[in-house]
This record gives C-alpha cells, sequence and structure tokens, in this order.
C-alpha cells in the first residue's frame, strides 16, 4: 500500500465531496443563492472537511501505531523460548526482526523467517483494513454532512468555526515547543543526575566522561565536574566580546552620528552579511586560517599558543556576533531623543563629546541589553567552537591554551557510538540544560533591560 | 582692579586674556578638542574598516581556496577494451550482468601497461597505478555499459587521475620538499610532467564534485548527495513552517484577545528566536528519535527540528507584515458585511503575504546554513548514496562541510571551500529573491 496513493485517494474524495455539497446546496434552493444562509462553497467546504478530518485522524494514529502493534503481535506469536529471554536479548531480536522485515538483511533462521512472513501478512491485512476503514469513514463523514444541508443551515459558521480552531492549535505549538524542550532536557538531566550528584556537576574541577565500558578497565573513572567546561566557555565568550562589543559598538556609533544615509545604506547591510554567514564557515575559517595566523603570530612573539587556542575561535566568534551589537546598538542610540543631541550642541560640545557624554550614557541600559543578548548568542554558539576550539577539558585561565566549551562537549558526547542512557549521554543533557537556563535567563534580563530603557523615553 | 569699561560689556575682564576667544589656551584646547573629535571619528571609520576587513579576508580566502576544486586533473589513455582482459568470452560478452561484473581495474592497469612499455617491475607499475584514482575503473565500466559494442575496440579515454596528481599539477605540491616527505615520488613526478609534456593531461570542468555523493576518495567526492538531503530537509522545513507559522501570526494579530494566555504564547515565541540551536537538536534527539522512534539520519527529523527552529523567525515577519496592512482595509471589509475570517482571508491575508514570503525565505536561508541541531540527530553519518526519499540516511549541505573539514588532505581542503562557495550561493540567491520580493510588492500606504 502506497501512502501517497491513499492520500491522492482521499484528496480525491474530498474534492467530490466539496461538488456534492456546493451542488446539493444550490439545488435546494433552486439556484436562488439568496436563500441560502451562507454562500453555497461554504456548503461545499462543510461537506468536504467531514469527508477529510475523521479519515486523517485515524490515518495518522495508525500510521503513528501500526508498526508497534504488528511487531507486539509477531513476537507474541514467537516460540516460548525466544519469548523467555531477557527484555535486552528479546529486543535484538525484534531489532532483527525489523531489518529482514525491511528487506536489508536475510533471515538466519527457519523461525526468524516465519516470523518475517507474519509479519508481511499481518500488515498487509492491516493495509486493506486501513483502506477500507479510511473509505467508509470518509463516506459516512461526507454523507453526514450531506444530508445536513438545507438553506437554514449556518455552514459558513462552521467552516469558520474548523479554520479558527486550526488556528488556535498552530499558535499553540510554541508553546509545545517550549514545553518539549524543558521536558526533554530535564528529564535525561534527572536520569543524570541519578548518576552522578548535582553538586559534583556544578562544582566538581574534573571533566573526564571516558566511562568504563568494561569493570575492569583502567583509566576510565568517568568524572563529570563541569568547571572546566564553564570556564572554557566563558573564556571564548569573554575574547568574543571583547572583540565584537567595541567593534560593534564604534559602528554603530558612527553610523547612526557621523556616516551620510548614502555611506549607511551601503555599510549597514555590509555588516548584516557578517550575521547571515553560516557558522559552519565561521568554523572552517577559524580552524584553516586564523589559528594557524594565531599560533605563528604567538611563535613571532616567543610565545606558545596551542593549535585550537581560545583566542582564535574567540577571534572568529567576536566578528561573527559584530552585527548583533552593532545593530541592537545602533537601534537604542537612534531612540535617544534629538532634544539631549540639540541641548548639548547649544552648550557648545562637540559631537564626540556629546555622543561620549550624552548619547551613550543615556543609551547605557539599552546597550547594555543588547550585549547580553549577543553574550547569550556566543555561550550558545557551536559550530565555531567545535571546529576551532578544543576538546580535553583543561581547566586554565590562559586564552593561549586550547579549551572546551560546553557546546563542543554536547557535540562530542552525542555523536559517538553508544548505548543511549549511559551517564556520558545524559551529561550531554545536563549540560544543554544548564545552556538552556543560562541563555534563557540572559535573554529574559536583556529583554527587560530595553523595555525598561524604552519606557523611560517615550 | 579690572575696572568695566563703558565699551566692553560687564564680566568679560574677569576671563584672563589668553582664555577669550582667540586667545592662545582657548586656541590651544579648541585645537585639543578639535583633535579628540577627529580622533573619534577615526576609531567609528576604523571599526567599520575592520570589520568589513575581516569580511573581504573570509570571502578571499575561501575563494582563494575554493576555485581550483572546480577543476579536476585527467590523463589521456589509449584503452584496448579486450575481452579476455575484462574476463569475457563470446557467450557472455552481451550480458549485462556479466559485463557489470567485468574486470574493470584488471583493464585499468593493462592499459597503463600498454601506455608506458618501458615500465616493467612490478613497483614501477604499482607507482604508476597511484597516479590513477580508484574510480578511473568506474569510469571504463560506466562507459562499457553505456554501449557494449566497445568491447573489442581501442579507444582514447581520458581517466581521472588520483587526487595526488591533481595536488600536483594546481601547484598544491612542493616540489622541492625532501621525496621522503612527498606523497608523490620524483620517478612519479618526472612520469607526471612527461604526461604533461605530451598533452596527455588536462584540467576539466569536476563534474564529479556536483554529481557524486560522499567518498574517501577526494577526486571521486561531491557534494550531491548534501544538497539532496539539504533539499529534501528545507522542503519539510517549508511545508510544516510555513503554514504554522503564518496561522499562528494572524490567530495573534486578528483574532486573539489580549489575556494571559497570548502573553504567554508571544513570550514564548520571543524566547525560542533566543534558545541555541544545539538545544533544538537535543530536542529533536530526545522526542523524535527516542520517544517518537522516527529514524536517524532522516531530513524528516532533520526538517522537523529545523521547522520548529523556524518558527519564531516565521511568526514574527508574518506579524510584522500584519501590522503593516492599514486598518482601513479590514474596516472596509467589515462595512461590506464580511465576516472576520473573510475579511482576512480575502482582504488582509494577500496583501500581507509578500511580507511574509520574504520573512519565510530569510528564514530559510538561516535553516539552510544550520549545523548543530542536525549533527544532534545523527545527520552527521558518512553517506555515499544520494537520499531518495524523506527517511533515507541523508546529510546536509552545511554538515558535509563540517564532515570535510576534518579531514586534513589539501584535496579535501579545496572541496570544503568549494562546497562552502556553493553554500554561499544558496544563501545569496535566497536573500536576492526576498529583496525583489520586497522591492517589487512592498506598498506604501
Amino acid at each position: 500500500m502506497n501512502l501517497t496513493l491513499v492520500l491522492a485517494a482521499l484528496l480525491g474524495l474530498t474534492a467530490l465531496a466539496f461538488q456534492f455539497g456546493r451542488s446539493r446546496a444550490l439545488k435546494l434552493v433552486d439556484g436562488r443563492v439568496r436563500r441560502l444562509h451562507s454562500l453555497p462553497g461554504y456548503y461545499g467546504w462543510h461537506t468536504a472537511l467531514w469527508c477529510a478530518l475523521p479519515a486523517l485522524a485515524v490515518l495518522l494514529v495508525w500510521l503513528a501505531f501500526e508498526p508497534t502493534v504488528i511487531t507486539r503481535l509477531v513476537v507474541a506469536g514467537l516460540p516460548d523460548e525466544i519469548r523467555d529471554q531477557p527484555p535486552a536479548a528479546l529486543a535484538l531480536v525484534v531489532n532483527d526482526l525489523r531489518n529482514i522485515v525491511a528487506g536489508a538483511v536475510q533471515p538466519a533462521s527457519e523461525v526468524m523467517r516465519a516470523a518475517a512472513e507474519r509479519y508481511h501478512r499481518l500488515h498487509a491485512l492491516a493495509s486493506w483494513t486501513l483502506v477500507a476503514l479510511l473509505a467508509a469513514l470518509a463516506a459516512a463523514g461526507g454523507a453526514h454532512a450531506w444530508r445536513r444541508i438545507a438553506p437554514e443551515f449556518r455552514a459558513r459558521n462552521a467552516v469558520e468555526g474548523a479554520l479558527t480552531a486550526f488556528l488556535i492549535g498552530c499558535s499553540t505549538v510554541a508553546i509545545f515547543t517550549t514545553v518539549g524542550i524543558v521536558l526533554s532536557v530535564l528529564y535525561e538531566s534527572l536520569l543524570f543526575f541519578g548518576h552522578v550528584s548535582v553538586f559534583d556537576f556544578v562544582f566538581g574541577l574534573e571533566w573526564s566522561p571516558q566511562t568504563a565500558i568494561r569493570a575492569d578497565q583502567v583509566g576510565s573513572s568517568g568524572s563529570f565536574g563541569a568547571v572546566p567546561l564553564f570556564v572554557g566557555t566563558l573564556m571564548v565568550s569573554l575574547i568574543a566580546m571583547l572583540v565584537a562589543v567595541p567593534l560593534g559598538l564604534l559602528s554603530a556609533v558612527y553610523l547612526s552620528e557621523y556616516a551620510s544615509p548614502k555611506v549607511r545604506t551601503v555599510v549597514k547591510p555590509l555588516l548584516e552579511i557578517l550575521a547571515g554567514i553560516p557558522t559552519v564557515v565561521y568554523g572552517f575559517f577559524a580552524a584553516l586560517t586564523v589559528a594557524p595566523f594565531v599560533r605563528e603570530a604567538g611563535a613571532a612573539l616567543g610565545l606558545e599558543v596551542a593549535s585550537e587556542s581560545a583566542l582564535a575561535a574567540g577571534l572568529v566568534m567576536g566578528v561573527m556576533i559584530i552585527p548583533f551589537v552593532s545593530s541592537l546598538s545602533d537601534d537604542v542610540i537612534n531612540a535617544v531623543p534629538q532634544a539631549m543631541r540639540d541641548g548639548s550642541y547649544a552648550l557648545g560640545a562637540t559631537k564626540s563629546e556629546t555622543i561620549r557624554q550624552v548619547i551613550l550614557p543615556a543609551a547605557l541600559p539599552g546597550i547594555v541589553g543588547s550585549v547580553l543578548l549577543a553574550v547569550s548568542r556566543a555561550i550558545g554558539e557551536t559550530m565555531i567552537v567545535v571546529m576551532a576550539a578544543g576538546l580535553a577539558a583543561n581547566l586554565s585561565a590562559n586564552p593561549l591554551a586550547s579549551v572546551t566549551t560546553v557546546t563542543v562537549q554536547i557535540v562530542t558526547l552525542l555523536t559517538g557510538d553508544q548505548e543511549f542512557d549511559s551517564p556520558k549521554t545524559l551529561a550531554a543533557f545536563a549540560l544543554g540544560l544548564v545552556l538552556f537556563l543560562v541563555t534563557l535567563a540572559l535573554n529574559v534580563v536583556a529583554l527587560q533591560v530595553v523595555r525598561k530603557y524604552r519606557e523611560r523615553y517615550e | 582692579m579690572n575696572k568695566p569699561t563703558p565699551s566692553s560689556p560687564p564680566g568679560i575682564h574677569a576671563i584672563p586674556a589668553a582664555r577669550r576667544i582667540g586667545g592662545a589656551a582657548h586656541t590651544a584646547r579648541v585645537r585639543r578638542r578639535k583633535a579628540a573629535e577627529a580622533r573619534f571619528r577615526a576609531c567609528g571609520m576604523a571599526a567599520i574598516v575592520l570589520s568589513l576587513a575581516f569580511l573581504a579576508v573570509l570571502f578571499v580566502s575561501i575563494i582563494g581556496k575554493g576555485w581550483s576544486a572546480f577543476q579536476q586533473t585527467y590523463v589521456r589513455l589509449d584503452v584496448d577494451f579486450a575481452p579476455q582482459v575484462l574476463g569475457l568470452d563470446a557467450g557472455n560478452v552481451h550480458d549485462a550482468q556479466a559485463l557489470s561484473a567485468a574486470n574493470y581495474p584488471g583493464l585499468v592497469k593493462a592499459a597503463i601497461r600498454a601506455n608506458f612499455p618501458e615500465v616493467r617491475d612490478r613497483a614501477g607499475q604499482r607507482a604508476l597505478q597511484a597516479l590513477f584514482s580508484n574510480g578511473a575503473a568506474f569510469q571504463l565500466r560506466e562507459m562499457v555499459m553505456a554501449d557494449p559494442a566497445l568491447v573489442g575496440t581501442t579507444r582514447v579515454v581520458w581517466l581521472i587521475a588520483g587526487s595526488q596528481v591533481d595536488g600536483l599539477v594546481k601547484g598544491h605540491l612542493d616540489r622541492a620538499a625532501p621525496e621522503a616527505e612527498r606523497k608523490l615520488k620524483d620517478q612519479q613526478i618526472a612520469w607526471v610532467d612527461q604526461l604533461a609534456a605530451a598533452g596527455k593531461l588536462e584540467k576539466r570542468f569536476n563534474t564529479v564534485l556536483f554529481t557524486a555523493g560522499d567518498s574517501r576518495e577526494p577526486e571521486l567526492a561531491g557534494i550531491w548527495g548534501a544538497v539532496t538531503g539539504s533539499l529534501l530537509t528545507m522542503a519539510v522545513t517549508l511545508l510544516l513552517s510555513f503554514p504554522i507559522g503564518v496561522a499562528t501570526a494572524i490567530y495573534l494579530e486578528e483574532f486573539a484577545p489580549r489575556n494571559r494566555w497570548t502573553d504567554l504564547i508571544e513570550v514564548n515565541i520571543n524566547n525560542l528566536a533566543a534558545v541555541p540551536s544545539i538545544v533544538y537538536g537535543l530536542l529533536g534527539l530526545a522526542v523524535f528519535i527516542n520517544f517518537l522512534g522516527l529514524p536517524r539520519s532522516a531530513p524528516l527529523v532533520g526538517g522537523l527540528v529545523l521547522t520548529l527552529m523556524t518558527l519564531p523567525v516565521i511568526i514574527i515577519a508574518s506579524r510584522a507584515a500584519l501590522t503593516s496592512v492599514p486598518p482601513s482595509i479590514r474596516e472596509a471589509a467589515l462595512g461590506m458585511g464580511a465576516s472576520k475570517m473573510q475579511m482576512v482571508t480575502h482582504h488582509v491575508l494577500p496583501l500581507a503575504l509578500p511580507g511574509m514570503l520574504t520573512g519565510a525565505i530569510i528564514g530559510m536561508a538561516r535553516a539552510l546554513g544550520e549545523t548543530a541541531p542536525l549533527l544532534m540527530i545523527g545527520m552527521v553519518a558518512f553517506i555515499v548514496d544520494v537520499p531518495q526519499d524523506f527517511t533515507d540516511p541523508a546529510t546536509a549541505l552545511p554538515v558535509q562541510i563540517y564532515l570535510w573539514a576534518d579531514s586534513p588532505e589539501r584535496a579535501f581542503v579545496e572541496r570544503t571551500s568549494a562546497a562552502i562557495m556553493v553554500l554561499l550561493g544558496f544563501m545569496v540567491l535566497m536573500n536576492a529573491i526576498a529583496v525583489v520580493l520586497r522591492k517589487r510588492f512592498e506598498r506604501r500606504w
């Protein structure tokens, strides 16, 4: 059975229902549309919705549960000696079965072949049942709506009600996303904190997530003290901000106070390009161009620079963040009332004196807000540090040394091959929770600061 | 002292002569302040120049590294498609299965032997074969499969060269380095020079780069698999995020009552816009893959994750587009007896649609360049096949760049840069479309 074909058939039925509904409405009033409560199209839509929606709902539920149900049935039909195995071994058998059914591997034993055949038989049966069920539902729904059509029937209200329900449903996706993020990250983190205490995680000084696979393995104690990661993240972010804040702020000041409109229209989009370049491109640039350059420059000065230094990653990240700082500060500076500038000029201040002593102090809360937003960007940035910063967790305050960050560790912990509920994998979710909470807090504070500031000048 | 004279206003004599306008101290101070002004202005200008210089260096370094990847070296050989070398006989020479399983690597070896009769020893033969790519055998196979009549004839064929030869021809290989440190030995370089002198080496447009999937051999690796994966992912993202985003914006702008529930939705949307993208990857891994059991590495899951990530962008842009439609349009529609839903669908939405599309395209461009969440859901595997379906294992263009960037080989560095150029090209294209849309349909009310 082909899903596309079923959907196409359903679409065809729906179109048919639309036609039937519309023509019946017209026929009931002999073509005198004014005697209908709603325009004839609404009667068509009403019938079509009744035809399509119940069938679609059943189809969705079916698609979600069919494989699980059939697998359960097949497993229930397996010989007892297979079914009585421990759950892990049984899961392997089920996995084998899936692969055989998908045609990826040849069945190893007669039992498995029989099971696979049984699966195929059940699947075929289920498919035909589904087609029959869908057809019946579509027909029944359509017929029900068709019979309700009468000149005084309020079809428009019904259709608009359905549409409003759709709009409301869509608007809750944002809430579900937040709930999904919080729940998934929190749940896995709680599992992790069952293995490792919160105190050790937040205040521990050593990070080496290599847990022992076998009990007799050496050198893999698996300690999960995240302080080196926090320090590394802060260091890279600090370097980034040291680049981005002066450059971004000065560009914003120049663009809003000095530049002619012509220069502004050219330079502003050019700066925005910096924000539009994918971060993986920055990462490549940092690892292949900036890092060797920094190392050679360090060597020329007699300094020893790690090939994956925090400096290189931070520099490039700073460049990426320049447009965030500059465009947000630009808005803030433009929001300072002209009267304050005029007052300053009237006292004889030069332009730069006005900017430094009047505009910037007045705009300070907004600028702080925009810097906080930029910091949250820097902390959550992944690809640049994955490609240009190190993997080893060194607790070091030296910007020339190799450090690792929270995001780097999340990526390394989750891209390898390991079982899902080992502390190693779960640690990634705990780090994700920290990341989520910190960026959330920064954003809330920043938005609050900016809003307060706006209120003051409005 | 300082008795005011009737000719000058009172008080001016309180200021010493040097500090008066035109006095020495005053002039010095004015000069200082003007210098400070000029310095400050120069600082601002320098900040902009420096930022733009970074941009320029970035582009120059990537284009400088990548432009050579658009060409690939080919070597001319006379190939005798002898049936006995291929392991074919009169019985199965027309059998497609036998043709496809024939000994093409042997054919390449035989052709090399025939073209370099002076090299007799096994070590020399091996060194010669190393000049050619493993893909040369596939190339011959494809030729024969397309035209079985080739068997038994001799043809001039341009075979794909190995990545080392390609690097040498493009000048990436340091000939002055000691032989032991070079991937190509003196003898091999001599052969390459000999081939070049005889006109048997040629740089051609690198079609493999644009038509092949990933490969361990740089000269056989292409971005088509990754581009297809990206297109499939983007299709899912667009199909889901645009309708949902527009519907959310319409509800919030046109229908929603002002209450705590809608406030909650708005706060959520604003915060989601600032959540780091990698957290969306964690969500995708935990919910879509582990909880719902969707396949790993699939464009479907990638699209779902990117949908959630792009939604806030599209919602915010769509709301801005809706607010820019003047209230008079709404009042006119309502005045003519339209219902609120008719007002929105017949009048407000069509007017706001260009703005919404612009926002959607910009959101899609961002999603196209996104890498981190895709790493979390396993789209980071080495995948040779070009994905055909939304549930096939696939990777995406930025992830391919990440994977290739890990490889230290010079040949992959140039291909990474080329892939970046393609990715940036897509983004420029999308942004250009957005700008054109805005220019064309922007209305001043």
